[in-house]
């Protein structure tokens, strides 16, 4: 008899390991997959194309129904299908709807969720994050009947979520509570560069504001953005993106080990031997994560282990970020900031808005940042990962491989 | 005649080297631009050009004339001018005496120039300090001539160059230096393979190319060299007794000395394998039809008169001379250092071939000339003059159409010496000179394209060199300049010259003034040309002289009848002691520093560096420098070095090649400090003179190398010409749409930027790379993408070639690919980059010429030149090109 894997969640971690599970050892397990959204699988990342515009919820499906039905999976998805218990002594898991589910193995990918401010007001009604088709579907709606929407957070998200509205007809202002936007993967003459463009694009920026509370009419939707400052912000719209945390209540629940997410081994191995976990709802070796990138490895590693081959360990590798703003090009990995001991190289050319910026130590390549031209990203990954001594190729390293 | 275009062409000369080749100008007046091509019916060179020539009308532009007259920096009249010349030297003259005043002139200057200059100093003022550049050039020949023949007579003639079986270059790189006689001799080598050619030469030079056999002598021992051929061929009896016997003296006296080192003894003296020289010897003994073709290798040394001598002996013991196809031939570095030397230009000459050596000449000329107050001694030859200048002894001196503080030996005392002289009077066509630099009377001369007179070239041929635009500004011919002053000074009647056909045809008749069987045969006879009218002068065709009434259509030979210019009517034997250079080198300088000229520049480079082709092949001041001196002294390719002698110093980039001897260096002569801030090589040359000739030892200096460290180095490309501080190193190159600037300094800088912002307009575009621990700074300049500039500047020598960076001020506007690449200082893969420029005429790079070679699979310089174009103008880059394929 075939053993039985269940996997809890039904996003890009869980299903890329079911996936290279499946092309690994198709036949050794009976799998059930778990989801809370009502559709097949599909690439959360694209959500900001479906945004703005450019790519239809149908484009940016990995994988339909259909393809559950053909390779055998039994998928339960839908908001009744959420996983709401495991039973670790019995090896079964239980949906809202009373669904059960017995497992050899129980995948967890649950992902994460968005973390919202704790100021008064949060909860109003036009107040929401960006995490799935439905926050998407609502902006969309917000964007046919309203004008004024604020975004609250100058990262990845909050930029993608703010280009989109502005692309759909909305008068955006971001508002980051730090100078420069995308802190935490640019510097500050890229952040600028980046500020730039964007405004010339329409959007606009409050930055190094203090958030104090929204407020709202009598309805209970919001209509305001309150700053420590006093200055205020009227809105229709308010978008939470300041970051997300490891949903890992379910986890915490039954028993897991959990720190800041939960907490597994390089075999993606939980305290519970049996229980393996995924994704961006895990801490491994103190790092959490929020990147694709990392999640497709890890995506990789559970498979062998759950497939019985038993030789691969994950390891983080320096992730590169992207914003996926079309046209807007911008690249960064590593220690881009760089300490005390490392040596940096820059080019600029303001007028072609290209930055570029390469962090060295001790002859190696440690960070990287590019904006306005990034054809070269994965080639400096590429020399940061394998830690090549880039000695004698300094002098043209900034122009990229084709100098070389 | 006109050209397709219905603009006027105009048959002239080359200025530059003593070939002397003929020039068909098309010239456009109105744009003032002319278009050159070789004069296919010159006999100098039959339409042929180098690559120097060939590059003419990019010469002519009006920027950095010296356009009008100038005393203590400010702008005059003529007449003020003029009259504060005359002022002067008539003052001086009156307290001091004549020999207080200096005339140095220049082969440059125009055989009608040369005379009025010659005939105010020797026949008005007095004085014999009337010397000129020659003096560093072609002295020790003339003075070689006159001992052997009794005259300064070049023998033979370049057609001799196809009748002959053996031609030996003799401390002569011709390949680079004369290069239309060279491509010349090339083909008669092409058309018959048997002819040798032997090349005398411590390096291997360009012209070893077509060498059946390349001595390679140590530095300086040529005399060694040639008095064992004499004493080998007395050795195996192919003496021509008969001819000795009948048309010569002194023979046995000159053997006897030559026989003290035989054959194995001069091998070793000479360094070089005895089956070598042998092979030489044996050559000479067997080919009747032998020219010796000698240059500065022999002339500019200690002993350059005897190297003559030792020379022109073996041609008189075979009798091969004067006949078709043989002699003794001097390649004449300038294009009119024979056309004054007709004149008298050098300070122990007086005029038309006449010195002070005889009363009577002295008497002669006086009466031609109406000179109550001719100067009846010879006067300072040209190191002594700067020395007198030094000295105070001379108090005024009027420099005319050459560059004395970058040529002469020692050359920071000669700069000393002009910056405490009294009165330094400078004509000259170009503004800003190093020597114009100390000039408290400066004259704007016209230049070639606008001034006109004749010339005399090597083969003692005159041609005209013509007018073909209007002067520049207020320029002069130096002939007015000269005749103005002499004027203002008293001596009117004297120098009433209408035009310059009146001072040939007043030359003329001197040479054939009393010059005959009775009052005694001079060589140098033009008398049929002094009845010239204007429209004879006008349309004049080149000529050899003599051109009298025996040889009314000129003369391709002299000496043909053994009958020679001596008292006794015999061609005179010297007895050569060979001597070595003066100075030895030592512990202290222990490298021998030889000199010389590169393929596209001309002396001091002031028209030469304004042809941006010619400034392609070789832009920096090098030095050469064998493999292993390279190691012993811890000096790297491309990178920087300071020579430093006993005398002075300079800096210059490391070419490393086994061309050059152990022991040996070598750096071009042109660099001056306007164009290379340490790349003059005269401050370094030791002042050491021929005692006959004195002519210097430019081609032997003791030195010492060591690699100089810059705590930065780079280069500027900019758009448009930049007023830079100087740093330690500093090299101006003008290229096609922007000048090139090569810097090192010892102290770092970090406010590129800013220096280069202060001096041209904004509102631009800049593209920056900074590698600040590494000390790397890189920028570009920009205006709506067109390139205005680019730096680059490195703690290390690592930077890019020019080559690629260079090509883009070429273009309107730079594609987004070239403008990313830029601070790369080079194409991305697939983006073509030539290389180093080989050919000028066509520019062609190393890199296109290899490729080619390689896809093509070409294997002769031929194949290349239908495939590229590459060699097929000038030639010059022949050899390069056959190097390349034989690296292939």
């Amino acid at each position: 008899m075939k053993r039985r894997l269940v996997v809890i969640g039904n996003g890009m971690a869980g299903m890329r390991t079911v996936e290279e599970l499946l092309s690994a050892a198709p036949t050794q397990y009976d799998i059930t997959v778990f989801g809370d959204e009502p559709y097949g699988n599909y690439n959360r990342i694209m959500l900001s194309s479906v945004l703005c515009g450019e790519k239809s919820l149908e484009d940016i499906v990995i994988n339909s129904r259909q393809w559950y039905i053909d390779h055998g999976i039994t998928l339960h998805a839908g908001t009744d299908k959420v996983v709401v218990r495991i039973d670790r002594k019995h090896k079964k898991v239980y949906a809202q709807d009373g669904t059960v589910a017995g497992y050899d193995r129980l995948l967890i990918a649950t992902g994460s969720k968005a973390v919202i401010a704790q100021i008064p007001g949060n909860d109003l009604d036009g107040v929401i994050s960006f995490r799935d088709i439905f926050d998407v579907n609502k902006m969309l709606s917000y964007s046919r009947s309203h004008k004024r929407a604020v975004v609250l957070g100058g990262g990845l998200l909050g930029l993608e979520a703010a280009n989109g509205l502005v692309l759909r007809g909305m008068d955006v202002t971001v508002i980051h509570n730090n100078e420069v936007l995308l802190n935490r993967q640019m510097d500050k003459p890229a952040g600028t560069l980046l500020q730039t463009q964007l405004e010339q694009r329409g959007l606009k920026f409050k930055m190094a504001a203090k958030l104090k509370c929204l407020e709202g009419d009598a309805q209970g939707h919001i209509t305001t953005a309150c700053f420590e400052d006093g200055s205020q912000l009227a809105c229709d719209l308010f978008i939470m993106a300041i970051g997300v945390r490891p949903n890992m209540a379910l986890a915490q629940d039954s028993g897991l080990y959990c720190e800041r997410g939960i907490v597994v081994n390089d075999t993606l191995q939980s305290y519970d031997p049996s229980i393996y976990a995924v994704g961006e709802c895990i801490q491994h070796r103190g790092d959490t994560f929020g990147l694709v990138a990392p999640l497709f490895e890890q995506a990789k590693v559970c498979a062998n282990h759950l497939s019985a081959h038993g030789v691969a360990e994950y390891i983080t590798l320096p992730t590169a970020t992207k914003l996926k703003v079309t046209g807007i090009q911008l690249f960064s990995v590593g220690n881009f900031l760089g300490d005390e001991q490392s040596e940096s190289l820059h080019f600029t050319d303001p007028a072609l808005g290209i930055y570029k910026k390469l962090v060295i130590k001790a002859n190696k390549l440690i960070g990287v940042v590019l904006y306005g031209e990034t054809a070269d990203g994965s080639w400096y990954q590429e020399l940061l990962e394998k830690q090549e001594n880039i000695a004698a190729i300094r002098d043209t390293l900034i122009f990229g491989k084709a100098y070389v | 005649m006109r050209a397709m275009n219905n603009l006027p062409v105009i048959k002239t000369t080359c200025p530059y080297c003593g070939v002397g080749c003929g020039i068909s100008a098309t010239v456009d007046e109105k744009n003032r631009l002319v278009s050159i091509s070789g004069d296919v019916t010159h006999p100098a060179n039959f339409g042929r050009l180098c690559s120097k020539g060939s590059a003419l009308g990019e010469t002519i532009e009006l920027k950095g004339r010296l356009l009008h007259p100038q005393i203590y920096g400010h702008e005059v009249a003529w007449t003020e001018a003029l009259d504060k010349v005359a002022d002067i030297f008539s003052k001086t003259i009156a307290e001091y005496g004549p020999d207080a005043v200096a005339i140095y002139g220049s082969g440059q200057l125009l055989t009608e120039d040369y005379y009025v200059a010659n005939k105010l100093m020797k026949g008005f003022i007095g004085s014999g300090n009337m010397d000129t550049n020659s003096r560093l050039c072609m002295s020790s020949s003339v003075a070689g001539h006159k001992r052997a023949f009794g005259s300064d007579t070049v023998p033979g003639c370049y057609e001799d160059f196809e009748q002959a079986e053996m031609i030996i270059l003799i401390g002569s790189n011709a390949a680079w230096c004369h290069p239309v006689s060279f491509q010349r001799i090339q083909a008669a080598k092409e058309a018959n393979p048997v002819l040798k050619i032997v090349v005398i030469d411590p390096r291997r030079t360009a012209s070893c190319d077509i060498a059946d056999l390349h001595l390679a002598i140590a530095s300086g021992t040529d005399a060694y060299l040639f008095n064992g051929l004499l004493d080998f061929l007395s050795q195996q009896q192919a003496l021509n007794q008969a001819y000795i016997d009948a048309h010569t003296e002194g023979f046995t006296k000159a053997l006897q000395v030559a026989a003290s080192n035989r054959l194995e003894q001069v091998a070793e003296k000479c360094a070089v394998s005895v089956e070598d020289l042998r092979c030489f010897y044996q050559w000479f003994t067997d080919y009747e039809k032998v020219m010796s073709l000698y240059s500065q290798g022999i002339n500019q040394s200690s002993s350059g008169t005897d190297k003559v001598n030792a020379i022109i002996n073996c041609h008189l013991a075979t009798g091969r001379i004067g006949k078709v196809g043989m002699g003794p031939f001097s390649l004449t570095g300038q294009p009119n250092a024979m056309g004054g030397r007709e004149v008298g230009g050098l300070s122990h000459q007086l005029a038309a071939h006449m010195d002070f050596s005889k009363a009577e000449d002295i008497d002669k000329v006086a009466r031609f000339w109406g000179a109550q107050s001719i100067a009846q001694k010879p006067g300072l030859a040209t190191v002594d003059l700067f020395n007198a200048i030094a000295e105070g002894k001379v108090k005024a001196v009027w420099i005319m159409g050459t560059n004395p503080v970058v040529s002469l030996p020692n050359a920071d005392k000669v700069k000393r010496a002009l910056q405490h002289c009294d009165f330094v009077v400078v004509s000259d066509c170009i503004a800003n000179t190093d020597t114009t630099e100390l000039a408290h009377v400066l004259l704007p001369a016209q230049g070639w394209s606008e001034k006109d007179g004749t010339v005399t070239n090597s083969e003692r041929r005159i041609s005209r060199q013509r007018a073909l635009l209007s002067p520049a500004g207020s320029a002069k011919p130096d002939w007015w300049i000269i005749s103005q002053v002499a004027k203002r000074m008293g001596f009117a009647s004297a120098f009433d010259y209408q035009s310059s056909r009146d001072i040939f045809r007043e030359h003329a008749e001197l040479s054939g003034f009393e010059n005959n069987e009775h009052h005694g045969l001079r060589d140098f006879d033009i008398s049929a040309l002094a009845a010239m009218s204007e429209q004879d002068y006008e349309q004049m065709q080149p000529i050899q002289w003599p051109v009298n009434q025996t040889y009314p259509q000129g003369r391709a030979r002299f000496f043909e009848q053994g009958q020679f210019y001596t008292a006794s009517g015999k061609a005179q034997f010297i007895a050569v002691e060979p001597r070595l250079p003066v100075n030895a080198p030592d512990e202290h300088y222990p490298l021998i520093l030889n000199t010389g000229r590169v393929r596209d520049q001309w002396h001091t480079m002031t028209r030469t560096g304004i042809a941006p082709k010619l400034n392609q092949h070789k832009p920096e001041p090098f030095v050469e420098v064998h493999p292993i001196d390279a190691t012993t002294y811890a000096l790297l390719q491309n990178t920087l070095a300071k020579i430093e002698s006993r005398w002075g110093s300079m800096l210059a980039r490391v070419q490393i090649t086994d061309s050059q001897q152990l022991g040996n260096l070598f750096v071009p002569m042109h660099w001056t400090q306007q164009l290379a801030s340490q790349g003059r090589m005269g401050p370094l040359i030791n002042p050491v003179v021929d005692p006959i000739s004195k002519q210097p030892e430019s081609k032997h200096t003791p030195v010492s190398i060591e690699a100089y460290h810059p705590a930065w180095q780079g280069f500027i490309l900019s758009r448009q010409e930049l007023a830079l501080a100087d740093t330690e190193y500093r090299v101006t190159i003008k290229g096609a749409h922007f000048y090139r600037y090569e810097l090192a300094g010892d102290s770092a800088r970090d406010d590129w930027r800013n220096i280069i912002s202060k001096q041209l307009v904004d509102s631009v575009q800049w593209q920056e790379y900074q590698d600040t621990s590494k000390g790397s700074y890189r920028a570009a300049r920009l205006i709506d993408n067109q390139l205005e500039a680019v730096i680059f500047i490195a703690t290390d020598n690592n930077l890019p070639e020019r080559s690629w960076l260079s090509s883009l001020f070429a273009q309107p506007v730079l594609s987004l690919n070239e403008r990313k690449a830029l601070l790369s200082g080079r194409p991305a893969q697939g983006i073509a980059d030539v290389g180093a420029i080989v050919c000028a005429c066509f520019n062609v790079g190393e890199k296109t010429l290899q490729a080619a070679i390689k896809e093509k699979a070409l294997k002769t310089h031929q194949q290349v030149g239908a495939c590229l174009k590459a060699g097929t103008n000038c030639g010059s880059c022949v050899p390069e090109i056959k190097a390349l394929l034989a690296k292939a």
